[in-house]
């Protein structure tokens, strides 16, 4: 524990500032995980244990892709999109099957389903640690501002996930898309019986919260050291997020990312040891005080 | 059959079973095979209380492996920094798992399936993560070395293996008796009652908070039990005890052998540990292999081993009693097929 460093840390607008933009590209990066975890487990009531994964998929095929075409952009889409049908496969073939099982249940599927991908990872990109490297646009010197450094990559993709926040948020609260999984996630019996076909939007959750996730796998892919199992932390960070800002709750998915995110850069300086454990406590103390999650509705 | 005369039988079968076990190394005198037995005594006991918490009271625990960890760092903890016995160091964890459990029960117990499932695994979570910041005390992530100080006592050196075999026998059986007793006993159908209906149970007078808080302490001092013949076995402890596949594992176990009879998780927990023996020899590959029978029993089978025979054997009742009743249908006072348990 070192918290005359954290003190240092928090009068210092150098470390302030990169602490913080550190901060946010965690929690950023992490809520495009969470936000597909709290939608899947909003709408369909399962746990995605598996979500990790298809992070871990998105980077994967990110680095294969990047190594083929040497474009960062279509090296992102393809994470994305290649993640995307591996949802819709993952749900179609196995979790559609679990559907109202009991949550063990569905855990143990999950957990199957991660032991297996972790060894074809390994398979077919061999056990050792893989690095992406930084893409061309993004090797230029890191702006400089008020004594922070901050690198142009982290610019970027600060960037680029508030705008896929953003968007989600449209998705969500202002298309009839969004307005029909709001719905299934309070009663899809009613919206079945209004013509929807809930099986389709179930099958789009797990789509969209794969684009998600695998966006966020090759997004992170530069600045993250890719390895099996590398999903496996985020997916645990993911369910605090979730817990801390509310199940089914995007906007609480934002706010607990953001949280997790600066607890953790800053964590790391006055605990480093402990950043983890922060982590616990913080969901501990929300379950216990406001069991719902901040943005969670009541009456669980 | 009253309550008394099934305690005299049930230690019987005991005794058998432990006399059984302690006989099983001359026939079979390999070291192979009583290390085998060691880890099975510590997953059995291990799985069994977990099952207590799923099986049983409907509370299902995704961080049972906090336990785990627990008992074995502890109980390795205590023998190194401690001038103690044995036995004192074993009933200190126990009591150090009870406290434990109180304060993480008194906060998940009440909470639903999901976030209790979550909030256990966070708890567990935390220990592993205090486990490898300390490491000054706890070796970090290398795991605690340095080997357990075994003084003999009552006779048994644990410093022979032999007697590392009996003891650990000995604590399986004694913990499964005792484990059954209390699934035996009034609380343990109150536990079956809050299982089966949460909302009605307190209209019969039950403190469903208090039961299920009893529950999860009961099961986290097995839990430790288990633990501790864990840390007997390898000398120390590792970070990995604490991990949350030791929790997986243990739900595989439980899903292998069966949940609805006593002795499933027993029976999971020897197949798990011959099938992760088995392919890690054969293969590199564990992953896939354990991974693709996990989707085989959660997707295929759904249900453990025990379950499915059991299912079949009361189907089989059920229809001979059905057929019987059919035939004796004319004669007065016919009775209803009884239900099975």
């Amino acid at each position: 524990m070192d918290l005359s460093a954290l003190g240092n840390c928090l009068i210092s607008t150098s470390c302030l500032i990169t602490q913080t933009t550190s901060g946010l590209i965690i929690g950023l990066l992490l809520f495009m995980v969470a936000a597909g975890v709290s939608l899947i487990f909003g709408v369909l009531k399962v746990v995605n244990f598996a979500h990790g994964t298809f992070y871990m998929l998105g980077a994967y095929f990110a680095y294969t892709a990047y190594q083929i075409t040497d474009n960062y952009a279509v090296a992102v889409l393809a994470g994305g999109l290649g993640v995307a049908i591996f949802g819709l496969i993952f749900e179609r073939l196995l979790i559609s099957r679990v559907y109202g099982s009991p949550v063990l249940m569905q855990i143990l599927v999950c957990y199957g389903v991660i032991l297996i991908l972790d060894d074809v990872v390994k398979l077919i990109w061999g056990p050792d640690f893989l690095s992406f490297g930084m893409p061309e646009a993004f090797r230029s010197l890191p702006i400089v501002f008020a004594g922070g450094v901050i690198p142009v990559f982290y610019l970027f993709l600060i960037l680029v996930t508030l705008v896929i926040a953003a968007l989600l948020g449209l998705l969500i609260t202002r298309t009839r898309y969004g307005k029909i999984i709001r719905a299934a996630a309070v009663n899809p019996t009613m919206v079945s019986a209004l013509g929807i076909n809930t099986g389709v939007i179930y099958a789009s959750v797990f789509v969209l919260g794969g684009l998600l996730a695998g966006l966020a796998g090759g997004l992170a892919a530069p600045v993250r050291s890719l390895t099996a199992g590398m999903g496996l932390a985020i997916v645990i960070e993911s369910f605090i997020v979730t817990v801390i800002g509310g199940m089914g709750s995007v906007a609480g998915a934002l706010v607990g990312s953001l949280l997790i995110g600066l607890v953790r850069s800053f964590g790391s300086i006055g605990f480093p040891l402990f950043t983890e454990g922060l982590m616990f406590l913080m969901m501990a103390v929300v379950l216990i005080l406001k069991p719902s999650g901040l943005f969670g509705r009541e009456g669980r | 059959m009253t309550f008394r005369s099934s305690l005299a039988r049930d230690c019987l079968i005991a005794l058998i079973a432990f006399l059984v076990l302690a006989a099983l190394p001359y026939i079979f005198p390999s070291r192979g095979f009583t290390d085998f037995l060691v880890r099975l005594a510590a997953f059995g006991i291990f799985a069994t209380s977990l099952n207590l918490l799923v099986g049983y009271s409907g509370m299902e625990s995704f961080g049972h492996g906090l336990y785990f960890g627990l008992g074995c760092y502890s109980f390795a903890l205590i023998m190194q920094n401690f001038p103690v016995s044995i036995p004192v160091a074993f009933l200190l964890t126990i009591a150090l798992s009870i406290v434990v459990a109180l304060v993480v029960g008194a906060i998940c117990v009440n909470l639903s399936e999901i976030y209790f499932a979550f909030l256990t695994l966070a708890f567990q979570m935390l220990l592993h993560s205090l486990i490898i910041a300390w490491t000054p005390i706890t070796g970090g992530d290398q795991g605690l070395t340095g080997g357990v100080p075994r003084p003999p006592f009552l006779g048994i050196r644990l410093d022979d293996y032999y007697h590392v075999y009996l003891f650990s026998s000995g604590l399986l059986v004694v913990c499964l008796l005792a484990m059954y007793h209390i699934v035996q006993s009034p609380f343990g159908y109150t536990l079956r009652m809050i299982r089966d209906n949460a909302a009605r149970a307190p209209f019969l007078g039950v403190n469903v908070f208090r039961v299920r808080l009893m529950a999860y302490v009961i099961a986290g001092a097995f839990g430790s039990v288990g633990g501790i013949i864990m840390s007997l076995f390898v000398s120390g402890a590792f970070p990995d005890f604490a991990y949350w596949t030791i929790s997986g594992e243990a739900i595989f176990m439980l899903m292998l052998g069966g949940i609805t009879v006593f002795l499933g998780p027993l029976f999971g927990a020897t197949l798990f540990l011959v099938l992760n023996d088995v392919v890690t020899k054969l293969t590199t590959h564990y992953g896939i292999f354990l991974g693709g029978v996990i989707l085989l029993f959660a997707l295929g089978l759904r249900k453990g081993i025990l379950d499915f025979v059991s299912d079949r054997l009361s189907d089989r009742r059920q229809s001979e009693l059905t057929a019987a009743s059919r035939t004796s249908s004319d004669a007065p006072g016919a009775k209803p097929a009884p239900a099975g348990e």
